[in-house]
Order: structure tokens, then C-alpha cells, then sequence
């Protein structure tokens, strides 16, 4: 944080408080706080911590926008606050309430657990027949730059939350999965290297499914990585949509093989060798 | 494992075709007969696709019964479908869901044959008269 005496300038945070073990409803708490030029929501509530309310609770953890802990409400917007700078978002006012969409653990807490569940229903991870190669890799699977690029974006979803907190579908239907477990699902479903579209098609092809969602758009909108869970949700649309119209190639998919032998597996020209160990251990 | 939903938003997708392709159908035929000069399909005054001989002879048409009684279908169910969403995003719970579901459907039903009706009588009073 740059500390510059003549360029701090008071904020008032107003922080959504809740206990459950003693109160009955959110409530609304007002903290001033002297905000430097660059200074973040998280350094913020750092402050409120040390200086002003050692009760005040949050989760965060990386402080770099890679973990997803922080993601919560900042002036309506579900945002991360490790990576919001107070100055980008407010003069003199700065609205900081839980993620909405999820229960409240406390304070500025989001119960994230029905997001992991139903994340962990829709299999996010490369599922193959074989198990043994899997378990313990003799050699790596071939995949293509291409192949690489339909699923890499998806990949870079921190779990923050931020997506489902904006989605309205899922502040109005409890039965729609969400775009984050969404966009999970079709992150491994387009991945060259799975063969699991049979299994995930059991929980996707009824009302757990994208079917809900109405192309709101928030989602890929707040993401503070860039994901596009929108685009994954109506792209997956299009592959159940094939599927059931007996159209697609998703059905009859053969994952990847091992690289073996293939030519392709050499190092192409131009890239450098990897440098040399440091650790003799890590040979 | 259950279709349904994938189903009914697949048919969804296909009814807003149909009706992306008789409505336009119908636009031509009812608003652009002139521009278009769609004289077979308005024989007795290409300008006035409302003039009563016209309309007769577009009932006789069996390819017109049949497209009213089509973009009607179509249009039951993509509206109807559109309707059940918007309900069901109010938070109803699961009796309330199968209940909205049975009564739209009913509803359907119950406008498509009166409008299937319509259709045959029209074409049938119209060949009589």
C-alpha cells in the first residue's frame, strides 16, 4: 500500500454484519477508514480488523486473485476484494455486503458448500476407462494446441463464487445448478483427454442442467478471471441438444490416447530445453 | 436418466424455427402481397390480402389448413413453455412445479384442438360456399 499523508482520504465502509449465534437479521455497521491511493477492499477490512472491530469476519487467504476466497458484494457488484482498488469503486461510501445467492456463515462469509456439491455432482475432473493409467501415469496424453484452446478458458475459474452470486436464475430457482458447476462440467466435457460425456449426461440432461438459464449474461460479466460461463453454458446446450437429436459425436468420443511413440512427441524447433535442476533431490 | 428437460428445450428451439419460417410465411402472404406480388396467393385483389375472396380461397388450401394448425402448435408450446419458465423462476415448490406444468399443458391442449377445429371448419365452409 503507498502511504502518502496528502493523498488519504476517508471512506466510509459499510459492512453487512450477521452472527447467527446472536442476531436475527443482517444489519448494516459504518467503519471510517483512511484510504491511501491503491489501497484494496481487503486491506480495508485489515484496518476494520486491527483498528476498529477485532469481530469483523471474512475469508481470504491469497491476496493476489488466485485463491477465490474474498469474493463478495462491493457496491453491488460481486467482485474479489484483493483485486479492487476502494479509489475504482468509491468517493466517499463503500458497500460491502456477503456474496447474495449463498447462506451466510458470518459477517462477510458466503456458505460456499451447496456451490462445492453440486460442483463435485457434475464430475470436474478427466474421466477415462483407464483407471490404472490414470491412477499412475506411465506417459501423457496427446492433445493438440486446438483441443487446448476449446477448454483452457474455463480452466483459469478460481471457484469464487462471484458468477452464481450475479446469476438471477440462480437467486430464483433452487433446482438450476449454476454457472459455475456449469461451466466446470463443460470445461472436462470438451476436453479431448475425457471420455466422460455419458456419465455427466445423467445430471445435466434434466432440470440440474443449462436448460434454466436465459442468457443473462452476469456471470461472465463479474468474473474477476475472465471465464466466460455463458458461453460454456449455451455451448453445452448445443452438445446435449445434438446428443439427444442422436447428432453428436460427443456419444461416440474416444478420449485421447497416450502420446507413445508419436512422432508429435518430440520438442518442436525453437523452443529452449528446460534449465538444469537445482535440487539434487528433484531429479 | 431424465430427457424431459432437454426435450422440451430442444422442441423449443424447433418451434421457434417453425414459427420463424410460417410467420413469415403469413407476413408475406398478409402484409408484403403487393411488394412481393403474390397474386397466386391472393388471386382476387393482389392489394387487399383482406378482401373476402381472397380469404376464401386461401381457406380452401389444404397447405394453408395445415400451416394455421402448425404455427398454432408451435406457438402453444414455445409460449407456453416460455410462460412455464417465468412461473417456475418465481420459487414455486415441487407440487406447485407439476401443477403449473399440468395446467400449461392442459391449456395447450384444450387452444390447440379448438384452433385445429377452427382451421377444418373454415376450409370446410369454405368449399361448401
Amino acid at each position: 500500500m503507498a502511504e502518502n499523508a496528502r493523498d488519504v482520504r476517508t471512506v466510509c465502509f459499510r459492512i453487512r454484519r450477521f452472527d447467527p449465534a446472536g442476531d436475527k437479521a443482517p444489519y448494516d455497521q459504518d467503519f471510517d477508514v483512511p484510504v491511501p491511493a491503491g489501497m484494496v477492499v481487503l486491506e480495508g477490512l485489515w484496518y476494520i480488523k486491527e483498528h476498529l472491530d477485532g469481530t469483523l469476519a471474512w475469508r481470504s487467504s491469497c491476496r493476489m486473485g488466485v485463491c477465490g476466497s474474498c469474493g463478495m458484494l462491493v457496491n453491488g457488484r460481486p467482485m474479489l476484494a484483493c483485486n479492487t482498488q476502494v479509489r475504482d469503486v468509491a468517493d466517499d461510501l463503500l458497500l460491502v455486503a456477503p456474496l447474495p445467492n449463498f447462506g451466510i456463515v458470518r459477517d462477510l462469509v458466503p456458505d460456499l458448500m451447496p456451490m462445492f456439491e453440486t460442483h463435485r455432482t457434475l464430475l470436474p475432473f478427466i474421466q477415462r476407462d483407464d483407471r490404472t493409467e490414470v491412477l499412475e501415469p506411465t506417459d501423457q496424453y496427446w492433445q493438440s494446441p486446438d483441443q487446448l484452446l476449446e477448454y483452457l478458458q474455463f480452466s483459469f475459474c478460481i471457484k469464487c463464487g462471484c458468477c452464481m452470486a450475479a446469476c438471477p436464475t440462480v437467486a430464483t430457482d433452487p433446482v438450476y445448478s449454476g454457472p459455475q458447476p456449469l461451466a466446470q462440467a463443460y470445461r472436462y466435457l470438451i476436453d479431448s483427454r475425457d471420455g466422460g460425456f455419458a456419465a455427466r449426461r445423467e445430471a445435466l440432461a434434466g432440470a440440474a442442467g443449462p436448460w434454466r438459464c436465459h442468457y443473462a449474461g452476469e456471470c461472465s460479466n463479474v468474473c474477476p478471471k475472465g471465464v466466460d460461463p455463458a458461453r460454456a453454458i449455451q455451448l453445452m446446450k448445443r452438445q446435449l441438444v445434438l446428443d439427444y437429436l442422436k447428432l453428436g459425436k460427443m456419444r461416440s468420443r474416444t478420449p485421447a490416447p497416450l502420446l507413445g511413440s508419436d512422432k508429435r512427441k518430440g520438442r518442436r524447433d525453437g523452443i529452449p530445453e528446460a534449465p538444469p535442476f537445482t535440487i539434487e533431490s528433484a531429479k | 436418466m431424465s430427457w424431459r428437460d432437454t426435450s422440451l428445450w430442444t422442441w423449443h428451439v424447433i418451434a421457434g424455427l417453425v414459427i420463424l419460417i410460417l410467420l413469415g410465411l403469413h407476413m408475406g402472404v398478409m402484409h408484403l402481397s403487393a411488394v412481393l406480388h403474390l397474386s397466386g396467393l391472393n388471386p382476387a385483389d393482389v392489394d387487399n390480402p383482406l378482401d373476402w375472396r381472397n380469404v376464401a380461397f386461401r381457406a380452401k388450401q389444404v397447405f394453408f389448413m395445415i400451416s394455421y394448425v402448425v404455427l398454432l402448435g408451435a406457438g402453444l408450446f414455445h409460449g407456453l413453455y416460455g410462460l412455464r419458465n417465468i412461473l417456475l423462476e418465481l420459487g414455486p415448490g415441487p407440487g406447485a412445479r407439476r401443477a403449473i406444468g399440468s395446467l400449461l399443458l392442459a391449456v395447450g391442449v384444450v387452444l390447440f384442438v379448438i384452433g385445429t377445429w377452427a382451421a377444418v371448419v373454415a376450409r370446410t365452409t369454405a368449399l361448401a360456399g
